[in-house]
């Protein structure tokens, strides 16, 4: 029925998860640095952080990629040529992960400032006042409880991003989309191939929300949830 | 150094770009917001036989890509023979057809999902008033449920307006030359990342401000009650 | 992965013209979507003329290549970003082209042909034209001699060469008008394009120089001429023709 093309496609969604892990790793970091210059003593921190979220949120994804892939890849080579570097590739892999990353990274600035916020602030002056480093503070008393506040959003972002990796194909990315393509252009076949892709995002998707509702429930052990009527 | 002759060149075109970009939003944004409040009154419903269809049909929007699901219209139905040959076919062949169909598809699985969040968290006491004053469904959903629904779903739906307006840049990968097209022709063709990609990045920026303004101003209106600065003064003490 | 399949070619020194000390390495933008001329088969491989073409002038250069696939629509951005050395994707040599690249001389030339619904169309003219839509691929000389020529013609520009015949066999234009081998080895002899047929004689495209080049930077004028010497050596030894043959039953050197 697939015409043979069903390995390739398989291997395509390697590339696809490969991408949105990358992706949700480098977004994490930038999400939680963000969140921490909003929230910071800082005006300058606090200005450039805003100006980040806004601005990214402000452009469509694809026109994101489109910059770093071709502008970034041009700005590289003028730096590269003027220190006398070789050529650096930045392949669609990278620029891919690395724009999502980055414009995920506003979002979840958003989904990480709003759950340090949750964390009742009692809790961390009592450990400041315990005489717990700043690094033990965050490390012990932040972080475990911001996650559970975090893991909403962070779903969310989560399957917003897996979807997104598809507009990466249309830089030259070659992922689950763009080799359905290639086996629709040549079996003349595109709705086949194109289902069973999209079959295929479906079951990540959900796999993805049985996972995640999984660890929300471990990180919210012994909470007490309002009952329902 | 940037070019501006190159922008001022081909400025007509990014104009007709942005033209473009505003027709299939808006035309994707009105379908979808008629289409979602029904399936929102469902979703929102208590019986199984009828929220399980649009839960049915959001759950497999919002968990595909709006790009496959673009392409299985436009080009994967152009597959088959019987299509072609069917009165359908005057539709489905036009890109701007597909283009309008997917994203209304597509908007209407989130808004859908947005409004029938916000249905669910009317408050109960207002819910019991109506109850109490014999009020049936439907005017029961018209008078309480869906004033205070739509206000409290002004600010996720104004997110999802303008994550429309982004998304509108996918209907250049099936033939629809709008504002990002316009700009991925001028790279091509100068060779120029700033005067082409910039200025495109520009607009939307505009056009994200100009949208989010929009929303926040009614918010302002419409969710005035909410507002903790609205009454001003001291709490009145018996 | 598909985007770069290494193909190391081995120095054989025996043959005129390789005299490079070290191999020189090439990275060849290839596009993979352009039958016959460039394909991707189910395993992954690139073939096709452009790649056995791209194949033969590494092993004469005796240079290390690397094949990379990248989108028609973003082949010069991405030979100006350094993605690759030179272009070898069946491009056209165009005045505007060479506004933003070099290139060598061409290594093959084709006609272009205008192809439509059997009868649908008895000539080819402007006024048989006027009202109709025309599917072209965007940004090609093609569609500029389409837009020059045809004003009262709506235009339906795609963004690879493929899918004009794709748009053309799903009805989406009454007439399409691209390269002639391809039209009829990827469209006119196929399954899907049966009930097709050819509208009137092929037509040369004025201007440029005509055929098809290999694309190098324009800061690279050396480049451009190893090429050239070794283009000439395989169009002198036959090793042109022989590949030619395996996939043409008529000449498409270029004339010149």
């Amino acid at each position: 029925m697939f015409h043979g093309y069903l390995p390739m496609i398989l291997a395509g969604l390697g590339v696809t998860l490969g991408v949105s892990a990358t992706s949700l790793a480098i977004a994490s970091v930038f999400g939680l640095a963000g969140a921490i210059a909003k929230l910071s003593d800082n005006a300058v921190l606090r200005a450039i952080a805003n100006a980040y979220t806004t601005v990214i949120r402000a452009l469509p994804d694809l026109l994101l990629m489109l910059i770093v892939f071709y502008g970034g890849q041009i700005l590289i080579n003028r730096i590269a040529d003027a220190r006398g570097w070789g050529y650096i590739d930045i392949d669609p892999f990278l620029a891919g992960t690395l724009t999502l990353g980055f414009i995920f990274g506003a979002y979840l600035t958003e989904t990480f400032r709003g759950a340090i916020l949750a964390v009742p602030r009692g809790q961390i002056e009592a450990a400041e006042a315990c005489g717990m480093a700043r690094g033990t503070v965050v490390a012990r008393i932040l972080l475990p409880q911001m996650i559970r506040h975090a893991i909403p959003g962070f779903t969310n972002n989560w399957l917003v991003m897996l979807k997104a990796t598809a507009l990466v194909s249309i830089i030259g990315l070659d992922d689950m989309v763009h080799r359905a393509g290639l086996a629709a252009a040549a079996t003349r076949e595109p709705f086949t191939f194109y289902a069973v892709i999209g079959a295929i995002y479906l079951a990540v998707t959900t796999v993805s929300i049985i996972v995640l509702r999984g660890v929300e429930a471990r990180f919210s052990r012994g909470v007490r949830r309002a009952e329902a009527a | 150094m940037i070019d501006l002759g190159i922008v001022e060149e081909n400025l007509p075109a990014f104009a007709e770009g942005l033209r473009i970009t505003l027709i299939l939003l808006v035309i994707s944004c009105a379908a979808g917001f008629v289409l979602s409040v029904p399936l929102a009154m469902a979703r929102a419903s208590r019986r199984p036989w009828v929220w399980g269809p649009v839960w049915l049909f959001t759950y497999v929007i919002r968990g595909t890509p709006l790009l496959v699901q673009l392409f299985i219209l436009y080009y994967g139905l152009a597959q088959f023979p019987w299509i072609r040959e069917s009165a359908a076919w005057t539709l489905l062949r036009s890109p701007w057809f597909c283009a309008w169909a997917a994203f209304t598809l597509n908007t209407t699985a989130y808004t859908t999902e947005i409004f029938a969040g916000a249905i669910r968290a009317a408050p109960a006491g207002e819910i019991e008033a109506a109850r109490a004053m014999g009020m049936g469904e439907w005017a029961m959903f018209w008078r309480i449920f869906w004033p205070g629904a739509w206000r409290r779903a002004l600010p996720q739906y104004g997110n999802e307006v303008v994550m429309m307006m982004h998304a509108t840049a996918l209907a250049s990968t099936v033939t629809i030359v709008e504002l990002l097209r316009v700009a991925r022709d001028v790279y091509t063709n100068y060779l120029v990342v700033a005067e082409s990609f910039g200025t495109v990045a520009l607009f939307y920026m505009a056009l994200t401000f100009l949208l989010t303004r929009l929303f926040k101003a009614l918010e302002r209106r419409y969710l005035r009650h909410l507002d903790p600065r609205a009454s001003q003064g001291e709490p009145r003490v018996a | 992965m598909l985007r770069s399949l290494a193909l190391a070619s081995l120095a054989v020194l025996a043959l005129a013209g390789a005299s490079a000390a070290e191999a020189l390495k090439l990275r060849i933008g290839v596009e993979g979507n352009y039958p016959p001329f460039s394909q991707v088969n189910a395993d992954g491989t690139l073939s096709g003329f452009d790649i056995d073409v791209a194949n033969a002038l590494c092993a004469k250069l005796s240079a290390e290549c690397t094949l990379v696939q990248q989108e028609w629509d973003g082949m010069i951005p991405a030979l100006n970003a350094k993605k690759f050395d030179i272009i070898v994707a069946s491009m056209t040599i165009t005045d505007k082209r060479r506004e933003v690249v070099d290139f060598t001389n061409p290594y093959y030339d084709v006609p272009s042909r205008w192809v439509a619904k059997d009868g649908a169309f008895a000539d080819w003219t402007p006024a048989a034209l006027a009202g109709k839509t025309i599917i072209v691929l965007r940004n090609s000389p093609r569609a500029e001699y389409v837009a020059a020529n045809y004003p009262d013609s709506e235009v339906l520009a795609v963004d690879k060469e493929t899918n004009v015949y794709l748009e053309l066999a799903a009805g989406r234009g009454d007439i399409a008008f691209g390269s002639s081998v391809v039209s009829s080895e990827a469209f006119l002899k196929q399954p899907e394009g049966q009930g097709f047929a050819q509208v009137g004689e092929t037509v040369v495209l004025g201007g440029g120089g005509g055929g098809v080049g290999i694309a190098v930077r324009k800061t690279e004028p050396d480049l451009r001429e190893t090429l050239n010497g070794a283009l000439a050596a395989i169009m002198a030894d036959g090793t042109h023709k022989a590949l030619q043959a395996k996939y043409f039953d008529f000449d498409i050197t270029p004339k010149s």
